[in-house]
């Protein structure tokens, strides 16, 4: 009889190759995402070393980070560096003979919104990409955490990272969420509670019947975050909807190998008595759609709040606040409801699947974005992007005033043209909220879809809960 | 890799909690292929005005701070990004050692395998660095990692854990991919055994 073993142990004891008298470990990577930004001197280094990608066809690589949205990108970039970056990526691809999905591709788009549409991230995988972001695919109760270059060229190199196993932390989210409020108000409630340091050294498992009740995109949004709150990783163990998501897709076993497959997956889940060395735990019910009002994820209040006081901290942080509130141009005390806002902008990897559209188009539908500010769409994938025009919702944004974009990562990190101009303030479903991070002097605040909708109609941060009671 | 073994030099006091790996490297660096070459923009837009003109009271603008070898930063330094263009920001401007409460993971991760110790110390131990760090290019710090000490201008000597592989990796400048590649017949014994029993994936 074993101990009592998490979700994370159960997939860690699966991977492990070696372990080493001091507990460091080689631990087995089933699927490597590549990009285009982390990833040429890694290929360079396997180049000068003479080495070959060792599992090509568990690797798989798209541009996203610094590709434009906008169209004609397939025969021409203007900026001569990301035009470099991306043709570097072509070539990689085709000289190491790994899975590949170009701009010209409709299947193209974010990495890690391609990776689970592909049917490439399945239940119990390790999977790593040089982005902070790919906890994402832990939604599917897959190990899946950010590297840096480094580590990419070691996994491209021997398909293992070197690995010290992490504590297990319990995120669980009791009840039901009220109308209004979504997996993103989750996530950012969870790393208001904690702080963004707060999973530092922790595998995090979401659980708990509101995460129960999350769609498998809703659980993507709140697994993308877990590296905001300083997490390895997110995990939520699979379930009957993890099973049917992928089914069917491109990537994912069939016929028998799925049945296979559906048995193992089965024996996913933390086991009864099993030790978590941190527990916190959120009533469902008092979450509130929220927003940030700072410079950091754990910035969050309630919609129905108002601009805090420095003071009101302690310690650095402070002088942290006071910094945020400067850079934001915010007085403390201020309701958030009065803060108006430049843009809005609906998309990313935490954001940008085909729910979140829904989402906010709901709120949008038969309504104009206000005077003077700037919406824009950028879908997750141009798959995501093909059904939204297919159910009506492209047409709504663009009626609306919205942008309607090429696939991409776009202004969530703004490295491709789309960036805020100094000062301006944006609402936006994107998942860092960082100084510079839109674009050097734009002002971040994250919200959740519906949220963003809410706001583009407004022109200030407003209650997504006070339009749908219109609309009723 | 570059050997890390000991290191005396003048540290740089950056107090403010989570220094991101934005504000360290902002995104519009990060398009090169290459890793060197990144220490001009580090810290670009604390460092720099929009006309490229220097902001005086930024720490590494000070006189006594150009040549600093060390920071000593507020809790949580380098959370965000995983781009690895952060730690080669710092290298390559001069950076070989980090001392705060708390680093991000992967951050924390990306400096061993440039050369660069990050180094966790109690909130107490970091607060008496700061201070000495504030005495300017005078006060310079020794950092021994064989040791594992800090050891501050006026002689308080503080220990610090490290892991042990990364420790020898560091000291010995050491490949982990060759490392790694040492093992190559467990790994493909790995791949045999899991291709038997999850043949999907």
């Amino acid at each position: 009889m074993t101990a009592p073993r998490t979700l994370y142990d159960k997939i860690w004891d699966d991977h492990v190759v070696h372990t080493s008298e001091d507990g460091t470990c080689l631990l087995y990577i089933d699927r490597h995402l590549v990009h285009e930004v982390t990833s040429p001197q890694a290929f360079e280094g396997l180049r000068m070393a003479g080495r070959k990608v060792r599992a090509p066809e568990k690797t798989i690589a798209v541009p996203d980070h610094n590709v434009p949205t906008t169209e004609g990108r397939d025969t021409h970039i203007d900026n001569e560096e990301s035009r470099i970056q991306v043709e570097a990526l072509d070539k990689n691809a085709k000289d190491f003979g790994i899975n590949y999905y170009p701009v010209s591709d409709i299947r193209q788009g974010i990495v890690h919104i391609v990776g689970p549409e592909q049917g490439w991230t399945l239940p119990g995988m390790t999977v790593v990409c040089g982005d902070s972001h790919t906890a994402t695919h832990g939604a599917f109760g897959a190990l899946a955490h950010g590297i840096g270059t480094s580590e990419v060229e070691h996994v491209l190199a021997t398909q293992t990272l070197i690995q010290k196993k992490s504590m297990n932390m319990k995120v669980e989210i009791t009840g039901k969420l009220r109308p209004g409020v979504t997996a993103k108000d989750i996530t950012l409630s969870v790393i208001g509670a904690t702080g963004t340091a707060g999973g530092t050294g922790y595998v995090i498992e979401y659980c708990g019947e509101a995460i129960r009740d999350l769609s498998m995109e809703g659980r993507m949004t709140v697994c993308n975050m877990a590296i905001e709150g300083g997490a390895r990783a997110g995990l939520i163990a699979p379930d009957e909807k993890t099973f049917a998501y992928v089914t069917g897709r491109p990537h994912a076993p069939k016929g028998e190998q799925l049945d296979a497959a559906i048995a193992y997956w089965k024996t996913l889940f933390t086991d009864e008595g099993a030790h978590f060395d941190k527990v916190v735990v959120l009533k469902g019910e008092e979450i509130e759609p929220v927003v940030t009002w700072g410079t950091s994820p754990e910035d969050v209040l309630g919609i129905s709040g108002v601009v805090p006081h420095p003071e009101s901290f302690t310690g650095g942080k402070i002088e942290a606040a006071r910094r945020s509130l400067d850079y934001m141009g915010l007085e403390p005390g201020t309701p958030l409801k009065d803060i108006k806002i430049d843009a809005v902008f609906i998309g990313s990897c935490t954001n940008g699947r085909i729910e979140d559209l829904r989402a906010a188009a709901e709120v949008l539908k038969g309504k104009k974005i206000a005077p003077g500010v700037r919406g824009m769409v950028v879908p997750g994938s141009g798959l995501v992007r093909a059904q939204a025009e297919a159910e009506g919702l492209a047409q709504i944004f663009l009626d609306a005033g919205f942008e309607w974009r090429l696939a991409g990562c776009s202004m969530c990190l703004a490295m491709n043209p789309d960036q805020l101009a100094p000062g301006e303030r944006c609402a936006a479903t994107s998942n860092r909220n960082f100084e510079g991070r839109q674009g050097r002097g734009g002002r971040t605040h994250l919200l959740s879809p519906g949220m963003a909708a809410a706001a583009a109609v407004t022109g200030y941060l407003t209650d997504v809960r006070e339009l749908m009671a219109e609309t009723v | 890799m570059d050997k890390f073994t000991t290191l005396t030099g003048i540290a740089a006091p950056m107090p403010l909690v989570n220094i991101d790996t934005d504000m360290i490297i902002p995104k519009q660096f990060l398009k090169t292929i290459q890793r060197s070459g990144l220490g001009k923009n580090l810290f670009d837009e604390m460092r720099f005005n929009q006309d490229g003109s220097e902001i005086a009271d930024f720490v590494l603008n000070q006189p006594a701070y150009r040549s600093a070898e060390i920071i000593i930063a507020g809790d949580n330094f380098g959370c965000g990004s995983s781009r690895e263009h952060a730690p080669w920001a710092l290298l390559d401007f001069g950076i070989r050692c980090v001392i705060s409460t708390s680093f991000a993971d992967i951050f924390f991760n990306n400096c061993f395998k440039n050369g660069i110790l990050p180094i966790r110390l109690s909130e107490e131990q970091v607060g008496i660095l700061m201070e000495d760090a504030r005495k300017g290019a005078n006060a310079r710090m020794t950092v021994d990692l064989a040791a594992q000490t800090v050891t501050s201008s006026d002689g308080q000597v503080f220990s610090f854990e490290v892991d042990a592989f990364k420790k020898h990796c560091l000291l010995n400048g050491l490949d982990d991919i060759g490392l790694s590649l040492e093992k190559v017949s467990s790994i493909d014994a790995f791949e045999q055994t899991a291709g038997t029993k999850r043949p999907w994936v």
